[in-house]
């Protein structure tokens, strides 16, 4: 599966991550922006490189600013990323949910 | 080398250094050492120009101090370091009672110039606090406690050469308040060991009143210069405005949990005292307490500490006797201390200091502090951030903290910071004086405590758990986080009430 | 149907990060994650797969978990209901209810979703928001229309708007809603609650309206505000001496079991069932309460 589509989820308020998106050709990329990096940074980018994964999804830039979100609420802006981005928002891949 | 509650400290910088032992201060003789006096009959000693009075007094290698009461208002440390910089002045040690924010850059600036290579204070936080974390000091900063400072000042392992004290009022000769003026704070309480130790004391003032000025905190005998300055401070910014109670439901859970576990305990009964912090939680605390104060018709002998506009309401409620203020962290604090007589005026000494005929800490009987991180042994630290980062200070935690009931009040995490931790990054106050742990999914009482356990066992609006539990909700919610780097570089020593050391604080590795 | 307390009904916006992780903390019995009214159009993926996430990970204790679902009309709800099924919720809120037909909707759609998630058929429970005169005059159909169903909730917002009124202060405008749905819940023997109160500011008409629809016999409120719980258990705290009676009770049971009666007496004189339900109830409140020690005596604080 590819990404064709830039797309956004997420909020920048406390304990949320605003998930980015888009078009990528080398595996996946992130740009991680974290006030806990030290601390949770390697959590961080392996829940995102598995959810996006999950989907079938081989190359994607993700740009991730995080207020400190749990890893279900890095897991569920990533789905809802990765969701706008393949246009099936409306109709879940439930075997991914 | 490890003291006894296993923390490692470098060997090369405890030659000087007794390590922590016990939180027992025992009853040592100590010898308190005495300041010089340039004698003056008390005229000329106003003048417009700081530049001469810094020329006169600050030579290469002193140490130097301020006070903090001005807060995130302060003027005068800017000003004063300013010409300190700009007469190339090197090597000093910079002793205030804290440091705050406004102060930062300009230490940096002085550090960066060689004018300032060495630092005592209660903490640190913000730019300077990372500067300092990445090493751009080369010797260790002392961190102590606002009793300790006291302690070493007045024993003489801090000689203070020269004290700059930002006053609100003064007159020709010297007599100062902190209760009149547009930069009025209330109570000067940690200000007062300066101007009776440093040998030379420097007030600056932009209010000079007629002679003589009382009620008089510092008096004429303590000051050498009286200076003559545009503005103190930011009347806005130094004191909180309208402290608001909380209405974060997180906060008032808490709170209302403390004042059970207060309410529960065999403290709270007729003449009880209690000290609280300056947060919004704190305040929630003291709502709570004056219902619980009124229900049960229990009035208390006195308030302690950094005081604030709901203690002092307490105090015109008739259910607090007595307010002894070290520090006023808002305009109603400060202002109410001018006209109340039940409102004193403590210096930091008799305030908290260890090695004395009995400070009032000791006579405490319920304290309520904050933490940015506590461990399984009940340790705490109010000191580094999650991420090694200098970034608070000690103020008077170690010293409350030998209240009969000391309390610990904080959310079980932080965003994805867990507060109750296996090992906390540094331990400031030993979980030895630490007896009770409130948090919003419980509250875990120091096994040392068996009597409050039985009190409270009984008490169904105290959810009773074991901090190992909740340490282990903790990291259920947040994960396990990655150990942090750190260098072999010591960049501050933290000091006991009694002077010894009970941990280091380590560079951070990038 | 499962007794439980449910004096509390705490609504959580479905997309907020930070309100959906701590919703556990402040002891509501039922906690709503909300999918409808308070997520923006924009938002309603997002939200739904939070909430999912947020149900498979969270520890919520022992709360009660409820989600309200989009409007059944909407290209939200089946995905909505899908997702809320496979997260293994335990009670689907349907907003805008009018009809029992709607109701046997919603089920069909769960009964799909069950088995599609392998979930124990019958699992995932129900309840119908009532916000319309027409949802009002049908109310007892509703509240019958399914062995899902656990309780019926007035919002009072919609339901006011629609009988040309607004809210007023003494609420004699839902007066006959709130008896409608009170009557038609017990008639079905399931739980009736009553709509939010909005205006945090006015503790005293809060605490009014609490001990009104207390009296009436609700079983519960839905709130808006943490900070609103403790006022409503307050409320519904049972006095000293409803514990101590109902302990008495308790004990008359207790006896008659010994002796392997099945009558049971008290003083000479017979209980009968009502007493006896009252007084489990009453025990309950106080457990909940926290008068009652562990060995069940009342504990006066």
């Amino acid at each position: 599966m590819e990404i064709k589509q830039t797309a956004l989820a997420g909020t920048l308020e406390s304990s949320d991550i605003q998930v980015t998106i888009s078009q990528g050709n080398h595996g996946i990329e992130i740009d991680l922006d974290s006030s806990v990096e030290k601390l949770y940074g390697k959590q961080i980018r392996k829940v995102i490189i598995e959810t996006i994964q999950a989907y079938g999804i081989e190359n994607a830039k993700v740009k991730a600013v995080d207020k400190g979100a749990l890893d279900c609420v890095i897991k569920a802006r990533v789905m809802t990323a990765v969701q706008r981005a393949l246009g099936t928002s409306d109709e879940p891949n439930w075997e991914v949910l | 080398m490890k003291n006894s509650i296993g923390r490692e400290l470098s060997d090369d910088l405890m030659r000087n250094y007794q390590p922590f032992k016990s939180t027992k201060i025992g009853n040592p003789i100590v010898q308190r050492v005495a300041p010089k006096v340039r004698v003056s009959t008390g005229d000329n000693k106003v003048t417009d120009s700081l530049a001469d009075v810094v020329r006169k007094t600050v030579k290469d290698g002193m140490t130097i101090s301020f006070h903090h009461h001005l807060r995130e208002g302060d003027f005068i440390f800017n000003l004063v370091m300013d010409e300190i910089i700009k007469q190339g002045i090197q090597d000093l040690t910079l002793a205030p009672s804290s440091l705050t924010n406004v102060m930062n850059d300009k230490v940096i600036e002085a550090i960066k110039a060689g004018t300032i290579t060495h630092i005592e204070s209660s903490g640190m936080r913000g730019t300077l606090g990372e500067a300092v974390s990445h090493g751009i000091l080369k010797d260790p900063v002392i961190l102590r406690s606002h009793g300790s400072r006291a302690r070493a000042i007045e024993n003489g392992e801090t000689k203070i050469d020269v004290a700059f004290l930002g006053v609100p009022n003064a007159d020709r000769c010297g007599n100062a308040n902190g209760m009149t003026g547009d930069a009025a704070f209330g109570s000067l309480g940690y200000a007062l060991i300066d101007a009776q130790y440093a040998d030379q004391v420097v007030l600056l003032t932009d209010n000079i009143v007629d002679y003589p000025n009382t009620p008089a905190s510092i008096k004429q005998t303590q000051v050498d210069y009286v200076v003559k300055v545009d503005q103190v401070g930011d009347p806005d910014r130094i004191g909180s405005g309208a402290t608001r109670f909380t209405k974060n439901p997180k906060d008032l859970k808490i709170a209302k949990m403390v004042n059970n576990v207060i309410v529960h305990s065999p403290y709270f009964k007729q003449g009880f005292s209690f000290q609280t912090g300056s947060g919004g939680a704190a305040l929630a605390v003291a709502r709570f307490l004056k219902q619980s104060m009124l229900d049960k018709q229990i009035t208390a002998s006195f308030a302690l500490g950094g005081i604030t506009t709901p203690i002092v309401d307490l105090m015109n409620d008739g259910l607090v006797q007595k307010v002894m203020d070290v520090q006023d962290f808002d305009k109603g604090a400060a202002d109410s201390m001018k006209n109340n007589q039940n409102q004193q005026e403590i210096d930091a000494s008799w305030y908290a200091d260890a090695d004395n005929k009995g400070a009032m800490v000791d006579q405490l009987d319920v304290c309520i502090l904050s933490a940015l991180e506590i461990d399984t042994d009940f340790n705490v630290n109010v000191m580094t951030g999650s991420n090694g980062v200098l970034r608070g200070a000690i103020g008077g935690h170690q010293d409350a903290a030998t209240a009969k009931m000391t309390i610990i009040s904080a959310p079980l995490t932080r965003g994805r910071i867990a507060t109750v931790v296996p090992k906390v990054g540094t331990v400031v106050t030993p979980g030895e004086s630490i007896d009770v742990l409130v948090t919003e999914a419980g509250v875990a009482v120091n096994p040392a405590r068996q009597d409050l356990i039985a009190a409270f066992k009984k008490v169904p609006s105290i959810p009773l758990v074991t901090i190992e539990e909740l340490q282990q909700k903790a990291e259920a919610i947040v994960g396990k986080p990655e150990p942090l780097q750190h260098t072999n570089k010591t960049v501050a020593m933290i000091e006991y009430r009694d002077g010894t050391i009970i941990d280091e604080v380590k560079e951070i590795k990038d | 149907m499962e007794e439980r307390l449910r004096r509390t009904m705490m609504f959580v916006p479905g997309n907020n990060a930070g309100m959906v992780r701590d919703a556990g903390i402040y002891g509501a019995d039922s906690i709503m994650f909300d999918l409808e009214d308070a997520v923006s159009l924009a938002e309603k993926d997002a939200a739904r797969i939070l909430v999912y996430q947020a149900l498979q990970t969270q520890d919520y204790g022992d709360s009660e978990l409820v989600v309200r679902v989009n409007d059944i009309d909407s290209k939200y709800f089946k995905p909505d209901v899908f997702a809320m099924v496979k997260a293994g919720v335990d009670v689907i809120r349907l907003p805008k209810t009018e009809s029992a037909a709607m109701i046997h909707q919603l089920v069909q759609v769960i009964e799909e979703a069950e088995k599609k998630f392998n979930r124990q058929p019958g699992s995932t429970h129900v309840m119908a928001a009532i916000e319309s005169a027409k949802g009002v005059m049908n109310v007892l159909e509703i509240a019958q229309a399914s062995d899902r169903m656990i309780g019926l909730a007035l919002s009072a917002e919609d339901y006011t708007t629609d009988l040309k009124t607004h809210r007023y202060p003494d609420g004699a405008e839902l007066e006959f809603a709130r008896n409608m749905i009170l009557n038609a819940a017990r008639t079905a023997g399931i739980a009736a609650f009553d709509t939010v109160f909005t205006n945090m500011n006015d503790e005293e008409g809060f605490k009014r309206e609490v001990e009104h629809i207390h009296e009436l016999g609700f079983d519960g409120k839905s709130l808006i505000n943490p900070r609103q719980i403790d006022m409503v258990n307050q409320i519904y705290q049972p006095s000293q001496v409803e514990i101590e009676d109902a302990l008495d009770v308790q004990a008359a049971i207790e006896e008659a079991h010994r002796q392997g009666s099945g009558v049971i007496s008290m003083n000479g004189q017979m209980v009968d069932r009502p007493v006896v339900l009252r007084a489990q109830r009453v025990i309950r409140l106080a457990q909940a309460s926290g008068l009652l020690n562990e060995e069940g005596e009342f504990i006066e604080e």
